[in-house]
C-alpha cells in the first residue's frame, strides 16, 4: 500500500513503537470490556451450547464475571505489549488480546438476552461462518489470482454475480448441477476475460474497468433476469442444488464436526482450493514466476517468463474461480434474485487486502468477516442493543484501519494494476 | 517529425472538428481561398480534412460510435431474449424476411420509445406532454452532473473517487435531517439543507483524502469501504426515533418540508426542478477552479506528478485533502438532489438508486473535463428518462439502459477498439486516454 507519490510517516522507531500503539489500543478495549461490559453483563449464565439449540453440553459462565474476567485479558495483552515484547510474541498477544475482547463482548450480550434465550448455539455459529464466509473466499481467491500476477481486480462483485447466473439459467436448463457448475465458471471468466482484454490489451486503467464491469454485469444479469427469469421462473430459474456430504468420522467431531464437514461441494471446494493456491503460489514454478509478474515483469519477461500471456490465463482462471463462488448460492442456496451478491464482492476485495494478498491470509479474514455478520444476525435474534447495521459494518472499518497502516502495514505486490508494455 | 513536411499536417489542422464544420458549412471556396496564401504547401480543402476528420479517432467520432456499438450490443440482447422473436430464427434459412421483420420491429420499437420518453414525442398533443421528456431527463441529469463533476475532479488531482456513492449518501442524509428538523423561513430552509448536503459529502470525502495524505492509504480501497459503511448507516439511521416516518412501519423517514424543497421549473405536473440550474452553476465553478484558480493549478500539477509538485513548493498534503473534500461535498449536493428535488421527498435504504457509480461512468465518458461532464450527464439522464418509456411501453426491463451506459464507457475507454472496429484513421491528437493506470 506504500505509494511513493506520498510522503509516507517513516516508521516511528522512538518510543512510541508500533507494538506499543496497539497495546495502547488494547488497554483502551481492555478497560472498555472490563468496565461497561461487566457492568451492563447480567449475573446470568452465559451458556455457549456445543449444538445447534439450547439443550446438550455447554461451556458456561456467570455473565459479569466472565465479561469482567476476558475484559481483564485484554487489559494484560495491552499491558503486555506497553512493556517490552519481542517482535515474534506481537501477533499471538494481539490475536489473545482481541479474542479476549470478543469473548467479553459475548458474555455481555448472551447473558443481557431474554430470558430463556441466554444461550449461543455454537455450531449454528461456526457453520453460518462458513456459509457466509463462503463467497468472500472464492471471491478473494480470485483477487490474490489476479493481483499476484499483476491486475486489480474490482470485478470480483461482477463475477460472482455473473457465476451466479449463468449457474442458475444453464442449471435449470439442463436440470444438472453439474452443467450449471461449469456454467457458473464460464460465465466467471467471461467477465474476467473482458477485465483481461481491456486492461492487457488495450491498457485501461484496471481499477475504471473493475468498476465498469461490475456494471455491466448488474446490467445484464438484471435484464436477462427480467427477461427470461421473472417470465418463466420454472424454466429458467429453478436449477437443482447440491446435497451435503457428510464426511464420516470427520463429522463426529464436537462443533467443528457437523459445521464444517456435513457440508456441500462448495464449502470442501473452498477449503481445497485455499490450500491449491497456497502451494502452487509459493511453492511450484507457476507460482515463482506469477508472483515475479506481479512485482517486476520486465525482470521476468528478460528470464524468459511470458509476461502477458501469464496474466491472461491467471485472469481468466480467477474469473471462474469467482464465478464457482457465485453459484454457491443458485446451486446450493437460493434462486437467483437480481443482484444477489449485493457487495460481497467488494466485501471480498476487503478481505484480500486485510488479507494482505496472500490465500491464507483471505481465508483468514473471510472468516472473520463472515463471523462478523454472523455474529449481526445473532445479535438480532436475541434483540440486542447493538444494531446489527454497525457489526456489519465491521469488515470495512477493519480494512480501512489496515490500508491505514494502523494494524500494520499492507503492501500490494509492485507492478499490480501497471500494465506491461514490452519494450 | 517528418509529420511536419506532409501536406496536412496535424499541427496546422484546425482546432475543432466544430471550427471546421462551420467553415465548411460557410463557403468551401472561400476558405479556400483564404487559407492559400497562408498555406503555401499543397493542402486539401478545409471541407475535404472535415470529411476525412469526421472518420478518424478524435474524441466526438469515437464518442458517436460507442454509442452506436452499444445499442448494436443491446439490440442483440433484446433479441435473445424475446421468445418470439428467437422463435422465428428457428426457420431463418426457410423465410430469413420474418426473423428480420420480428428483431426490426422489436429493436426500433424499444429504440424509438427510448427517443420519446427523452428527447421530444411526436404524439404528444399539449405542450406539458411535449415537454415532458425534457423534463425527465433534466431531472435525471441534475444529480449526475454533480457526482460526475465530483470524480471528475477528483480524477484531475490524480485521484480515483469511487465514493462518490458514499459521499452522497451521506449528503442525503444531512440535507434530509436539515430538511425536516429544522424549521426554518422557506428560502433560508432550502439553502441550509443544500449547505448540510454539501458537508455531508464533504465529511466523507474528508476521511479517504487525509489518510491518503498522511498515512498514503489507497483512496480507491478507503472510498469503496466507505461507501458501505454510509449504507449501513443509512438503513440504520432511517428506523430511528425522530427519523423515521412515524405513521409507517416500514423503513421510510418523514418527508421533508415543502420550505427546503427545490422549486420546479416548469410548474406542477413537471418534475423538472433547480437542481439543473444548480448543475450548471456548479459545472461553471468546477471549470473555473479547475482552468483560472491557483487551487486548480496546484491540483493539476499534483495530478500530473505529485513529486514535481513537491518539488515546485505545492504541498501535496494539503492538495490531496482539499481535492477530496470538494469531490465529497459535489457528491453531497447531487445526494441532497435525491430528496430536495422532485424523486423523493424521504430517506429510503436506495433513495440516491445509484448516481455515485453513474457519476464515475460519466465522467469517464466526459473527458473528465467539467463540460464535457456536463454533456455526458445530459447523455445518461436522457437514458434513463427514456429508459423508463421503453420499459412501460415495450416492456424491455429498465436494466438494459445500466448495460448501455457500462458499454458505452467501456467502448470510449478502449478507443483503439473503436478505431479498429470501424477502421477510423488515426487521431490528430493523442486525446483521448482516459487511462490513469497507477495501481494501488
Amino acid at each position: 500500500m506504500a505509494v511513493p507519490d506520498v510522503a509516507v510517516a517513516a516508521v516511528d522507531e522512538g518510543y512510541w513503537t508500533r507494538t506499543r500503539k496497539v497495546g495502547l489500543v488494547l488497554l483502551a478495549l481492555g478497560l472498555l470490556a472490563t468496565v461497561l461490559f461487566g457492568a451492563l453483563a447480567t449475573g446470568e449464565q452465559a451458556r455457549f451450547t456445543l449444538s445447534e439449540n439450547a439443550a446438550g453440553a455447554a461451556l458456561e459462565v456467570n455473565g459479569t464475571v466472565g465479561a469482567i474476567l476476558f475484559g481483564l485479558i485484554t487489559l494484560a495483552a495491552g499491558a503486555v505489549m506497553l512493556a517490552r515484547l519481542p517482535k515474534r510474541w506481537f501477533i499471538p498477544v494481539l490475536a489473545v488480546g482481541l479474542v479476549a475482547f470478543v469473548l467479553s463482548f459475548l458474555c455481555w450480550q448472551v447473558s443481557a438476552a431474554p430470558d430463556g434465550q441466554n444461550f449461543m448455539p455454537l455450531v449454528n455459529i461456526v457453520r453460518g461462518t462458513f456459509l457466509l464466509a463462503l463467497p468472500l473466499i472464492f471471491g478473494s481467491l480470485a483477487g490474490v489470482l489476479c493481483e499476484r500476477s499483476g491486475v486489480v481486480n474490482v470485478a470480483i462483485e461482477g463475477q460472482l454475480l455473473m457465476g451466479a447466473f449463468s449457474g442458475a439459467l444453464f442449471g435449470s436448463i439442463s436440470g444438472s448441477v453439474w452443467v450449471g457448475l461449469v456454467a457458473a465458471a464460464i460465465g466467471g471468466s467471461f467477465i474476467s476475460l473482458l477485465l483481461a482484454v481491456f486492461s492487457i490489451k488495450y491498457l485501461v486503467d484496471q481499477v475504471v474497468m473493475g468498476i465498469v464491469l461490475n456494471l455491466l454485469a448488474l446490467g445484464i444479469t438484471g435484464f436477462l433476469y427480467e427477461r427470461l427469469m421473472q417470465t418463466n421462473a420454472e424454466r429458467y430459474n429453478s436449477a437443482p442444488r447440491f446435497s451435503n456430504w457428510e464426511i464420516p468420522l470427520l463429522s463426529d467431531i464436537p462443533v467443528l464436526g457437523p459445521a464444517l464437514f456435513r457440508g456441500n461441494i462448495f464449502l470442501y471446494l473452498a477449503l481445497v482450493l485455499v490450500l491449491v493456491i497456497h502451494i502452487a503460489l509459493f511453492r511450484t514454478r507457476w507460482g515463482l514466476r506469477t508472483r515475479s509478474v506481479g512485482e517486476h515483469p520486465t525482470a521476468a519477461d528478460t528470464l524468459g517468463v511470458k509476461v502477458l500471456g501469464l496474466r491472461y490465463r491467471n485472469v481468466i482462471m480467477a474469473g471462474a474461480i469467482a464465478g464457482i463462488g457465485g453459484a454457491s448460492y443458485t446451486l446450493a442456496l437460493f434462486s437467483f434474485t437480481k443482484n444477489m451478491i449485493g457487495g460481497k464482492g467488494f466485501i471480498a476485495l476487503a478481505a484480500l487486502i486485510f488479507g494482505r494478498w496472500s490465500p491464507t491470509g483471505a481465508l483468514l479474514a473471510a472468516l472473520f468477516f463472515g463471523f462478523a455478520d454472523q455474529l449481526a444476525t445473532y445479535l438480532g435474534a436475541i434483540n440486542s442493543v447493538i444494531p446489527g447495521q454497525f457489526l456489519a459494518m465491521l469488515p470495512y472499518l477493519a480494512t480501512i484501519l489496515a490500508v491505514a497502516g494502523l494494524v500494520g502495514r499492507v503492501r500490494a505486490p509492485a507492478a499490480d494494476g501497471k500494465p506491461y508494455i514490452k519494450g | 517529425m517528418t509529420d511536419n513536411l506532409q501536406p496536412g499536417s496535424p499541427d496546422k489542422e484546425p482546432a475543432s472538428e466544430e471550427q471546421a464544420a462551420q467553415v465548411t458549412l460557410g463557403n468551401t471556396e472561400q476558405a479556400e481561398a483564404a487559407t492559400t496564401p497562408t498555406a503555401p504547401h499543397q493542402r486539401p480543402t478545409l471541407g475535404r480534412l472535415f470529411l476525412e476528420n469526421l472518420w478518424a479517432a478524435n474524441t466526438f467520432t469515437v464518442t458517436l460510435l460507442s454509442l452506436v456499438l452499444a445499442m448494436v450490443v443491446g439490440a442483440v440482447l433484446m433479441i435473445i431474449s424475446d421468445p418470439d422473436v428467437l422463435a422465428t430464427y428457428a426457420y431463418i434459412t426457410a423465410r430469413p424476411s420474418d426473423a428480420i421483420n420480428a428483431s426490426w420491429t422489436l429493436v426500433s420499437e424499444a429504440y424509438a420509445n427510448l427517443f420519446k420518453g427523452s428527447v421530444f414525442d411526436p404524439g404528444a398533443t399539449t405542450l406539458t406532454a411535449a415537454l415532458s421528456p425534457i423534463s425527465e431527463t433534466l431531472t435525471y441529469t441534475a444529480p449526475l452532473v454533480f457526482t460526475g463533476l465530483s470524480v471528475a475532479l477528483a480524477f484531475r488531482g490524480g485521484l480515483f473517487n469511487i465514493g462518490a456513492q458514499g459521499q452522497a449518501i451521506m449528503g442525503v442524509i444531512l440535507a434530509a435531517l436539515a430538511g425536516f428538523l429544522l424549521p426554518l423561513p422557506p428560502v433560508v430552509h432550502l439553502l441550509v439543507a443544500v449547505l448540510a448536503g454539501a458537508l455531508g459529502g464533504a465529511v466523507w470525502g474528508f476521511i479517504p483524502g487525509i489518510l491518503k495524505a498522511r498515512t498514503g492509504a489507497h483512496e480507491v480501497i478507503n472510498t469503496i469501504m466507505l461507501n458501505y459503511i454510509a449504507v449501513y448507516f443509512l438503513t440504520w439511521l432511517i428506523v430511528q426515533k425522530g427519523v423515521q416516518d412515524p405513521n409507517r412501519t416500514d423503513a421510510i423517514s418523514r418527508p421533508v418540508d415543502a420550505s427546503a424543497q427545490l422549486p420546479r421549473l416548469f410548474g406542477e405536473p413537471l418534475r423538472a426542478h433547480g437542481g439543473i440550474l444548480l448543475a450548471v452553476l456548479a459545472t461553471w465553478a468546477v471549470a473555473w477552479l479547475l482552468n483560472r484558480s491557483t487551487l486548480g493549478f496546484e491540483l493539476r500539477a499534483v495530478g500530473a506528478n505529485p513529486d514535481a509538485a513537491r518539488t515546485a513548493g505545492i504541498s501535496v498534503t494539503r492538495t490531496y485533502v482539499l481535492i477530496m473534500v470538494f469531490a465529497g461535498a459535489l457528491a453531497g449536493l447531487g445526494g441532497s438532489q435525491m430528496v430536495l428535488g422532485t424523486t423523493a421527498a424521504a430517506l429510503t435504504p436506495l433513495v440516491i438508486a445509484q448516481i455515485g457509480f453513474d457519476g464515475i461512468l460519466v465522467a469517464l465518458l466526459g473527458r473528465v473535463k467539467p463540460w464535457g461532464v456536463a454533456m455526458a450527464a445530459l447523455l445518461f439522464g436522457a437514458l434513463q428518462a427514456g429508459g423508463n418509456r421503453m420499459q412501460s411501453y415495450s416492456g424491455i426491463s429498465l436494466e438494459l439502459v445500466t448495460v448501455l451506459q457500462a458499454l458505452i464507457v467501456i467502448f470510449i475507454a478502449a478507443p483503439a477498439l473503436v478505431k479498429a472496429i470501424f477502421q477510423l484513421r488515426a487521431a490528430r491528437a493523442a486525446r483521448l486516454q482516459t487511462s490513469l493506470a497507477k495501481g494501488w
